[in-house]
């Protein structure tokens, strides 16, 4: 057996361990990097990047299916065809794409990478099978980044044609009719991207609403949309089997249905890699599945870290780099801590949705009063060339020092404003700091500057 | 235009005049016909006074607090179209009501109120809990300490050159806008760290003062404490009751519980105890009227039960509680202290007791000196049940026991008649049993020439 020693032992090369590893090599530490499947984790490759791609594809489709829209601003085109294949191709090319360019930057880092099965032996220890023949690695430190996976419902256990979110992600053909369990935002993002690509989507939500941890106010523009683009949404329902193309449902009020479903799409949450690569032989101390971290990523035990959807909610890929990041520089002596006034959030669905900060109620909850500004895109110029005015900017802030405390938006391409509100919220901006900052006209981000103004008693456009 | 007036309408009951405990508009707002413009209180009941007309608010006849003859002009209201009712321009209300036009202007001595801002307000700079106007946030709050438990603000770029200075940024004094600590604040703390306080504490002094008006319930809770600590000539007593028997009974009890005998507390056992012992001492279930130099002893017990609720100390009354038994004197008290706890009591569910119980159950202490609920004469006081070792047949033994303090009205009630009451209360309670024996003084009582309350 091939023995290696290094300061730093990096397993699994998603989002939080590549991160780690590149900016580990950057400052010098003699670093590996163990990736089972493929480097670039769930995110590059079967997560944001395809879903996104996919998403785009659907609506550019349905962008030219959309008569009227088209009619209104003199555009007249025939019937489009859609190549499936290719837009999988398509798809898998940019994530080809990325994930080259991750071995890349780790290679110009200097990080060793190993793809193959790690199995821990101690906190400093681990084997890998890899195709190369089987390595003993001997670190100083041990970060753990192995991710998490698709969520299983006993009911509809996964295979076949019950898919999961990576299954639904590398389909050839779009499937005619797909049910989607868990109205969560990868069930609510991949059903109406399907929805737009032509399939019959039936959504399928055991609690009473869509995308349960967003505040009501920003998921009924999703709700209209999804009723615009045809696809059935049952609440507080559960899917209790599947059989024959058709998935049986048994609604909120005790009455049985079947729902046709070529292809079954169960996202119901997502549950963090545990198992199966010796992880329990450390016996670290867990927060109910996650592996319980403090604010520096350090476990319970002294020299092994662990990073990613592996230490719990929220599972976000923005999260996990910039816990890779600061684990490398804690480890090379830096004194980082995880002390982030917000982490974002978006919904890539139709519209987008983005939270950073608190949420009216929250805030209420922590800081007592609070006012809130509200500024909706009907009333901004850019939205309206956009031809989708759908949606607002909601900035919330203390009452008595009007530092900024949340900001959501709901709208079409809100996702690129949440670098504004995440700034916001880390710069500590009150409202006055936002109003007096100049917002480049004419642009989406108006909204956010008239919603601190309305926040402040004074908008200017409503 | 057309102005109309609302006056303080009269609430009934002879009431005389109201206090204005709340408004819902402000000068200039528009109100609707029938929308409610202010709450106003009596002794009796909380009532919200609706505008009949509709227009702009013109004047207002008072403020939070102060108190209003009936009649007297609540607001005024221009309501266009409508001839005017208002005969002359000087709103008619009371001396103590403060003119509109001068809304600073202080009240009568006679009306507690806050005392102006500038007079509470330490000479040190301070935050205020009020809402900042949007044009002027509270800049002097920047300057004050923040309070614990709350995040100091700054910037990413800060924190992380706070954290490699091994720096706390909770304790760094901020500069920048609502505190924020900047790079020149942070620099500042690292050259010349302020020096911790003698006794080692790093936390920050807290000068925050909430000033808050007492209206209301709460003002007239403030008065009717006072007003009885001032005329009453307390005198407290304390005894320890053995209460093992009692509790033994009332487990057995509650273990059988239904819902026609629901679980019982020790309060309808104490209740039972009270009205017995009263039999035997008509003094001290009684009315003092000290104006006039008259004692009204009742021959009916009605049982005040100090209650906390959301707006301050009430004390509902078990009426008759003489009639009750066991069970209805639990259902009784619960149904009353509920009713105040919801602030749907009856007005004589609230009004007419002729003697107190109170009770802080679990937080009961060893020990209390309770103000007696003027004009009666007695308030008995529950403390806590502790596990005590007894002396008994010459052994330790463990008992329940629980103390009993009460306060008596001097002035009227002899402390051996006090004493001797309480020590009667406590023989019932000890032998529970003999509450619930056949009463042998009730021919006696009803021979005595009995009155009620009100």
């Amino acid at each position: 057996m091939n023995e290696l020693r290094c300061k730093v032992l990096v397993l699994g090369g998603g989002p939080a361990g590549y991160v780690a590893a590149i900016r580990a090599g950057q400052l010098g530490l003699d670093t590996i990097l163990i990736e089972a499947e493929r480097l670039g984790g769930t995110c590059l490759n079967v997560g944001c990047i395809p879903s996104k791609a996919l998403i785009h594809a659907a609506d550019a489709a349905r962008g030219l299916s959309e008569q009227r829209a088209l009619n209104a601003i003199g555009l007249f085109v025939g019937k489009p065809k859609l190549d499936f294949a290719a837009t999988i191709g398509w798809k898998d090319s940019i994530v080809a794409r990325l994930t080259g360019g991750v071995g890349a930057l780790l290679k110009k880092a200097k990080v060793r990478t190993l793809l193959g099965m790690a199995q821990i032996v101690d906190g400093k220890t681990a084997i890998v099978r890899a195709d190369t023949g089987e390595s003993r690695i001997q670190a100083e430190h041990l970060v753990i980044a192995s991710g998490s996976e698709a969520a299983p419902l006993p009911a509809l256990p996964f295979g076949g044609d019950i898919l999961s979110s990576t299954e639904a992600l590398a389909l050839t053909e779009v499937p005619q009719t797909l049910a989607v369990v868990g109205a969560g935002y990868i069930g609510l993002e991949l059903g109406m991207a399907f929805a737009k690509l032509g399939a019959k989507v039936t959504i399928v939500e055991a609690l009473p609403k869509i995308l349960p941890l967003y505040d009501h106010e920003l998921t009924q523009p999703v709700a209209r949309r999804l009723a615009d683009l045809g696809v059935e949404t049952l609440v507080g329902a559960r899917a209790t089997s599947f059989a024959d193309g058709s998935v049986r449902v048994r609604e909120a009020d005790g009455c049985e249905r079947a729902i046709p479903a070529a292809k079954v799409l169960v996202a119901v949450g997502r549950l963090p890699r545990t198992n199966g690569f010796g992880l329990e032989t450390l016996d670290l101390a867990m927060s109910g599945p996650f592996v319980r971290i403090d604010d520096k990523c350090a476990t319970s035990m002294r020299n092994v870290w662990a990073i990613g959807d592996v230490t719990g909610e929220p599972m976000l890929a923005h999260r996990a780099m910039a816990q890779g990041a600061m684990v490398a520089e804690i480890i090379a002596g830096e004194k980082g801590a995880f002390d982030h006034k917000a982490i974002p959030a978006i919904c890539f669905t139709d519209p987008e949705i983005v939270a950073v900060g608190l949420a009216p109620d929250a805030a209420k909850a922590a800081h007592g009063e609070i006012r809130i500004g509200h500024f909706p895109f009907r009333a901004n110029g850019r939205a309206m060339t956009l031809q989708d005015d759908e949606g607002f900017v909601r900035v919330v802030a203390r009452a008595d020092n009007h530092v900024v405390l949340g900001v959501h938006a709901v709208g079409q391409g809100v996702s690129e404003l949440s670098a504004a509100f995440s700034l916001a919220l880390e710069m500590g901006a009150r409202l006055e700091d936002i109003a007096l900052t100049i917002h480049a006209h004419p642009t989406l981000s108006e909204a956010f500057h008239e919603a601190s103004l309305t926040a402040l008693g004074h908008p200017l456009h409503i | 235009m057309g102005v109309r007036s609302i006056k303080m309408p009269d609430v009934g009951e002879g009431v005389a005049e109201a206090e204005i405990v709340e408004w819902a508009v402000k000068v200039g707002d528009l109100v609707r016909e029938d929308q409610v413009v202010a709450a106003v209180m009596t002794d009796k009941a909380t009532v919200e006074i609706p505008s009949h007309v509709a227009g702009t608010v013109l004047a207002l006849g008072g403020a939070v607090g102060d108190v209003l003859a009936v009649g007297a002009e609540l607001i005024r209201i221009d309501a266009p179209g409508l001839p005017d009712s208002v005969a002359s321009a000087e709103p008619k209300s009371r001396a103590e009501a403060k003119p509109p036009a001068a809304p600073a202007a202080r009240p009568e001595p006679a009306e507690p109120a806050p005392a102006p801002k500038a007079e509470a307000a330490p000479p040190r700079v301070e935050p205020e809990r009020e809402a900042p106007t949007a044009a002027q946030p509270p800049e002097r709050q920047s300057r004050a300490p923040r309070l614990v438990g709350e995040k100091p603000l700054a910037s990413p770029a800060v924190r992380l050159k706070a954290r490699e200075a091994g720096v706390d940024l909770r304790f760094v004094r901020g500069s920048g806008p609502a505190g924020r600590v900047t790079h020149d604040d942070l620099d500042a703390f690292i050259a010349r760290p302020p020096e911790t306080p003698a006794t080692g504490s790093v936390r920050a002094a807290n000068h925050a003062i909430e000033t808050v008006k007492v209206v209301g319930m709460r003002r007239r809770i403030a008065h009717n404490m006072a007003e009885s600590a001032r005329r009453v000539a307390h005198f407290s007593y304390v005894e320890e009751t053995d209460v093992t028997a009692l509790e033994e009974l009332r487990a057995s009890l509650n273990a059988h519980a239904s819902d026609a005998r629901p679980k019982l507390t020790l309060l309808p056992f104490l209740m039972l105890a009270i009205v017995k012992a009263v039999a035997d001492f008509p003094q001290v279930n009684a009315h003092y009227d000290d104006e006039n130099d008259v004692i009204q002893r009742f021959g009916a017990v009605h049982l005040g039960v100090a209650t906390q609720t959301a707006n301050g100390l009430m004390v509902p009354v078990v009426r008759h509680a003489e009639t009750l038994g066991l069970y209805q004197c639990a259902r009784e008290m619960r149904r009353v202290s509920e009713a105040a706890r919801q602030g749907v009591a009856a007005r004589d569910e609230l009004a007419g007791s002729t003697i107190t119980l109170t009770s802080l159950g679990a937080l009961g202490g060893i020990a209390s000196t309770p103000i007696v609920n003027r004009p009666e004469v007695a308030i008995v006081g529950v403390n806590k049940i502790v596990v005590k070792p007894v002396w008994r047949d010459g052994a330790f033994v463990p008992r329940k026991t629980m103390n009993l303090s009460s306060s008596f009205d001097h002035r009227v009630v002899d402390g051996y008649d006090a004493a001797t009451f309480i020590q009667r209360v406590r023989e019932l309670i000890e032998a529970p049993a003999t509450l619930f024996l056949e009463d042998r003084n009730v021919v006696a009582c009803h021979a005595r020439e009995c009155g009620h309350p009100d």
